[in-house]
């Protein structure tokens, strides 16, 4: 616990990796997801929990070092990467640590998150700190490019340097029900993995039902990711609160039926400490502290960290912060 | 400092409680006591009882215990200003509804404060459950008083309102007794539960600043003694109670015969029924919704979890690993899911219950045993292995204890749901749509919640089936409970029972039997024409004393042999509505072929002339046409309650229902009562005319010819109230209809209280050309609320 405190990134690289399970259809074709229920259970999640003050501060500081600090534009530069790298390894003033008394914790968000032909500058702007960088890969973000490109892709981010590969799925064999491919398909990104995490991009906001949430999320496991995730942040629905619970949930029976810890990543959306507060409320009522750790949970996450420390700001001086007298990342 | 430190070890919430400085200000400015609230303003306060925060022991207040001779003063308040009040416009009366709703929503956090200091429930429920109710029944019934002439033409306010309610949702079960009484043009007198009369208290503040008419609300806090003074005022029209059903009974007994309208909204044992193909973890969160809601002192709390055997280890252990998660503490932290229990004495009646439990052999999980240092709490607990016959599946435990039964089949499931004297609410967990709707048919509950538990709307009907308690709070059908017929006052029936003479020698009416063969009336029971018990027949005389016939004289077996013949007929309320009615137009086709002869009866028994014989055979024949075209035309309704709810409002028939017929108008009235209930899907046990039962035992060759499946109609003839008093106290009847005399109806109601069936008697001569419409259908069924939730 104190390592996982004292370096939460370098810890997430600790944890096994997931070996997979053959394709078992019946540990998610007889799962019964009501989505009206789902939805009051999520409805009510946030309003039978209350973070404030010292705790919400403390709280604040764990979503920080959970994010995935992402930039993901069609104007990506080097340049920009790298002062993305620059807040990551620094997201959080010197005042504002220092009033919290965590300056000693090395303090960082859990991993930098580009496109793959940003990953070398972003390892080389993230040497000696520890972060990983994560590379989205795979067609990012549809998916829709052939399979020998798309492995192709991976192992070139993995070469670049990337310890986790954001991949994503093709959200037609979910819609057609094709298990068997996107089991195939999601075991054979795993190996292109190599060494590096595979985390697994549903795309729920595509697959639009919550049973077909839970079979994807299901698929992935067994197929091997080691994280599952919402979304890529381009469809028209992003990480939502019941889309997570169904996924958790499957990860949870997962857990139960295979013995391995598989991590959760809301993406998409999550713009504000109150997002990062209800999420953190889910993972701590649904699975637990361990799932409160970047190791198994992650933030996509961009703005967030802004709004974070404003809150943060707040805490410590006891005014209200505005956003231009934070570093942008 | 170091704390951010800490608490990123651990990752705990930390206390987060909710201010109650406005609160305790109010409750320290009433240091001296509370008044009651009569005409609009608040007595000297006298005889005070503490009332306590349960979550801490401490006394917060002190309020008047209400003597009867307050009660009197109230009530004679609250008839002087309901003439006033049912006499504006509905306009006016929506008018300061809707003021009352707006103060409420003003005073939201101040009232879900004092809820929860004075009750024991968390902040978050009071907060976001409870008061929000508050505010949209008041703002529904708002609406309610503005359409009232409209939609309710033909009826008028009851009066007088004595209203009763319990300390589990204190303000809520105030909202739901005062908007519908004021939307409909009542007065009321209320008494709180004496464990939590502060919301009231500062409801009766807010009628004073939302400007209400003196005199239409009144509170008296007090004890039962005080309520029982309510109960037994000779100037109170109509008496609302929800609470026990040991209450509820004696309440039962108290206003027989006194004329006073009754809704009762009592106990519960519901079943929380949990398919295989459902969503369990959903179903969890349900259970957590059922019984760990108020720490479980809901009526109608889901707190027999029965769960398909197959599923049943894999949905205890997501419980039990849920119940972990559970916090139970101070109240007014917004972190806490289970609060205090109301008082001590509850505290000790969930102890004992446990304690017989644990003697049984039964096993117990509690995540956390460990609770707060001082106050009345209890932990969650899950309960397994539990077998019908065991003291927690059978008593209200109203406590947070769920107890678990597994079944077989979706046929097993039903039948262990409906093995209980209860039947005020359920909860059905599957994602077979076919299988929900059966299952929420065949359960006996007054709701049902599909994939949902607890849902409340005040556009829904709530209320329960069986000892659960009769009427509707909530929507249409709950309004209807506070209007009444607007028809000139009857006079009081002049018929005296008929003295019957089993012994031999009268005088033959040989002139109308003519030289037609001896006919014997029997009774007439599961389709067979069958001998009294008794052995014994009386003679049915005409107007000049001769025997015109002799009739069989029932008994208590007989009317035992009717109503289990009546309970195997069942069926007959699931044939389609469709297939009652023709056999009611075919009942009628057949009484038509017989006309003549119905009417040379009808004269030989009561002397009539010939057209008003013929006038009585033809309007018989004119209502089982009426209520044949009515039998698939009494809709229910689809409330417009919460988004993507689909919640269903379905008339369905009581079961078996017990008729006791008047002495005049031999056959309209039989028919007019008989019709009525069997359209609906009844079967029932007719008690005819005493002295004249003849036409309704002519009767039953109709319903031999006419498709009328047997058990039916089962026809008992005999003295009138001693039949009625079998009736009422028979467990398996589950709604009798009285019509006679002031004495029989008064032993109706107060005998019925044994399984609490639903009563409507009648001491008061009826015009029965006249006698139909839906008024009788209505009272020939029981509104089931369907809450079906829809989404994908």
């Amino acid at each position: 616990m104190d390592q996982a405190l004292a370096n939460p990134a370098l810890a997430g690289h600790n944890r096994p990796r997931n070996p997979g399970v053959p394709l078992a259809a019946d540990w998610f074709e007889s799962i019964g997801v009501n989505a009206s229920a789902v939805e009051r259970r999520a409805a009510t999640l946030t309003t039978r929990r209350s973070v404030k003050k010292e705790y919400q501060a403390a709280w604040l500081v764990k979503a920080m070092t959970c994010i995935d600090l992402t930039t993901l534009s069609g104007d990506d530069t080097p340049e920009r990467v790298r002062r993305l790298c620059a807040k990551a390894r620094r997201p959080l003033s010197d005042e504002i640590l220092a009033a919290l008394d965590v300056a000693d914790l090395g303090l960082t968000v859990a991993a930098v998150c580009v496109y793959p032909t940003m990953v070398a500058p972003a390892v080389r702007a993230l040497e000696g700190s520890g972060i990983p960088v994560a590379s989205v890969a795979t067609g990012f973000p549809a998916g829709l490019t052939p399979l020998k490109q798309r492995l192709e892709e991976i192992r070139y981010a993995v070469s670049e340097g990337a310890r986790e590969i954001d991949i994503v799925i093709t959200r037609a064999y979910v819609l057609g029900r094709d298990w068997s491919a996107l089991y195939d398909e999601v075991a054979a990104m795993r190996e292109a993995c190599g060494r590096a995490h595979l985390k697994a991009i549903l795309g729920t906001g595509d697959l639009k039902t919550l049973r077909n949430i839970y079979a994807a999320s299901m698929v992935a496991m067994q197929a091997g990711a080691d994280f599952i995730k919402t979304s890529t942040g381009k469809e028209d629905v992003n990480a939502t609160l019941p889309v997570s619970l169904v996924m958790i949930r499957a990860l949870r029976d997962y857990r139960e039926r295979a013995g391995v810890d598989i991590g959760f990543k809301p993406a998409g959306g999550l713009r504000t400490t109150k997002d990062a507060l209800a999420w953190l409320i889910l993972m701590k009522e649904e699975l637990g502290l361990p799932w409160m750790q970047p190791d198994l949970f992650r933030i996509g996450a961009s703005g967030l960290l802004t709004d974070i420390e404003r809150q943060l700001d707040h805490y410590a001086t006891g005014r209200y912060s505005a956003a231009h007298r934070h570093p942008m990342a | 400092m170091g704390v951010i430190k800490d608490i990123l070890r651990t990752m705990d919430y930390g206390p987060s409680p909710e201010g109650s400085e406005h609160v305790k200000a109010w409750l320290e400015e009433h240091a001296g006591g509370f008044g009651l609230f009569v005409n609009g303003a608040f007595t000297k306060p006298h005889d005070l009882f503490e009332v306590f925060n349960p979550a801490t022991g401490e006394g917060i207040a002190r309020a008047t215990h209400g003597s009867p001779a307050d009660v009197d003063a109230a009530v004679a308040v609250a008839r002087k200003a309901q003439a006033k009040w049912a006499a504006l416009s509905g306009f006016e009366r929506s008018k300061h509804l809707y003021a009352l709703a707006r103060h409420v929503q003003k005073r939201e956090r101040f009232l879900s404060v004092l809820e929860t200091i004075d009750n024991g429930k968390p902040i978050r429920e009071s907060r976001d459950i409870d008061i929000p109710l508050v505010a949209r029944h008041f703002y529904h019934h708002a609406g309610w008083a503005s359409l009232i002439d409209s939609e309710f033409a033909g009826t008028k306010p009851v009066g007088v309102c004595g209203q009763i309610i319990p300390w589990n949702f204190p303000l809520l079960m105030l909202a739901w007794k005062i908007a519908p009484a004021l939307a409909a043009g009542n007065t009321v007198v209320l008494k709180p539960a004496e464990y939590t009369p502060l919301t009231a208290l500062a409801f009766a503040a807010i009628c004073v600043e939302a400007g209400l008419p003196q005199g239409v609300v009144n509170i008296v806090t007090g004890d039962g003694a005080t309520g029982a003074a309510l109960v037994a005022h000779a100037g109170v029209d109509k008496i609302a109670f929800t609470g026990s059903t040991e209450v509820g009974r004696a309440i039962r007994k108290a206003t027989a015969g006194t004329g006073k309208k009754l809704s009762l909204e009592l106990g519960g044992k519901s079943p929380f029924v949990v398919f295989e193909d459902a969503d369990l973890d959903s179903a969890v969160e349900g259970a957590v919704d059922a019984i760990w809601f108020n720490q479980g002192q809901v009526c109608c709390a889901g707190s027999r979890l029965l769960v398909a055997e197959s599923v049943a280890e894999a949905l205890y252990a997501k419980l039990r690993a849920r119940m972990a998660n559970l916090r139970v503490g101070d109240p007014l932290d917004k972190s806490t899911d289970v609060g205090a229990i109301v008082a001590p004495a509850q505290l000790e009646r969930i102890k004992r219950l446990m304690r017989e439990g644990e003697q049984e052999g039964l096993e117990f999980f509690r995540a956390d045993e460990s609770l707060p240092a001082r106050g009345c709490f209890y932990p969650p607990t899950l309960v397994t292995g539990v077998e019908p016959a065991s003291v927690l599946a059978r008593e209200e435990i109203f406590g947070p204890v769920l107890v678990a039964t597994t079944f077989r089949t979706p046929d097993e499931a039903v039948a262990l749901a409906n093995n209980t004297r209860y039947g005020l609410a359920a909860s059905v967990w599957t994602e077979n749509v076919n299988r929900a709707l059966e299952v929420a048919a065949r359960i006996k509950a007054g709701v049902v919640w599909i994939n949902s538990t607890n849902m409340f709307d005040a556009a829904a009907g709530f209320g329960g089936y069986r000892e659960s308690g009769f009427g509707r709070e909530g929507g249409r059908e709950g309004l209807l409970e506070y209007r009444i017929a607007d028809a000139p006052k009857i006079k009081p029936s002049s018929a005296k029972p008929a003295r019957l003479n089993a012994a031999p020698g009268l005088l033959p009416a040989g002139a109308v039997a003519g030289s037609e063969l001896d006919r014997t009336a029997k009774l007439y029971i599961g389709g067979k024409q069958a001998r009294p018990d008794s052995g014994y027949s009386y003679a049915v005389l005409d107007p000049a004393g001769r025997e015109v016939g002799l009739a069989g004289l029932g008994n208590r077996k007989d009317i035992r042999n009717a109503v289990e013949a009546a309970a195997k007929a069942r069926s007959w309320g699931a044939a389609t509505a469709h297939n009652r009615a023709q056999v009611l137009y075919y009942a009628a086709e057949n009484l038509s072929a017989r006309a003549a002869e119905f009417a040379r009866r009808l004269r030989a028994m009561t002397g009539a002339s010939a057209r008003a014989a013929e006038a009585e055979v033809e309007a018989s024949i004119r209502r089982a046409f009426i209520y044949a075209g009515y039998a698939d035309k009494f809709d229910g309704a689809v409330h417009a309650t919460r988004s993507r709810f689909v919640t269903l409002a379905m008339n369905e028939p009581w079961g078996v229902m017990g008729i006791v017929c008047p002495n005049e108008a031999p056959l309209l009235a039989f028919v007019s009562l008989v019709m009525p209930a069997i359209a609906m899907g009844n079967c029932v046990i007719a008690v005819p005319s005493a002295s004249h039962p003849l036409s309704a035992t002519d009767f039953y060759s109709i319903l031999d010819t006419s498709d009328v499946p047997a058990g039916v109609v089962n026809i008992v003839t005999g003295e009138a109230n001693a039949l009625a008093k079998t009736l009422a106290e028979h467990d398996g009847v589950d709604a009798l209809w009285y019509v006679g005399d002031a004495k029989g109806a008064a032993e109706v109601e107060a005998l019925s209280a044994g399984n609490l069936k639903a009563t409507w008697v009648s001491a008061s001569a009826v015009d029965w050309r006249q006698a139909e419409g839906r008024e009788f259908l209505r009272r020939a069924t029981q509104v089931k609320n369907i809450w079906t939730p829809y989404g994908e």
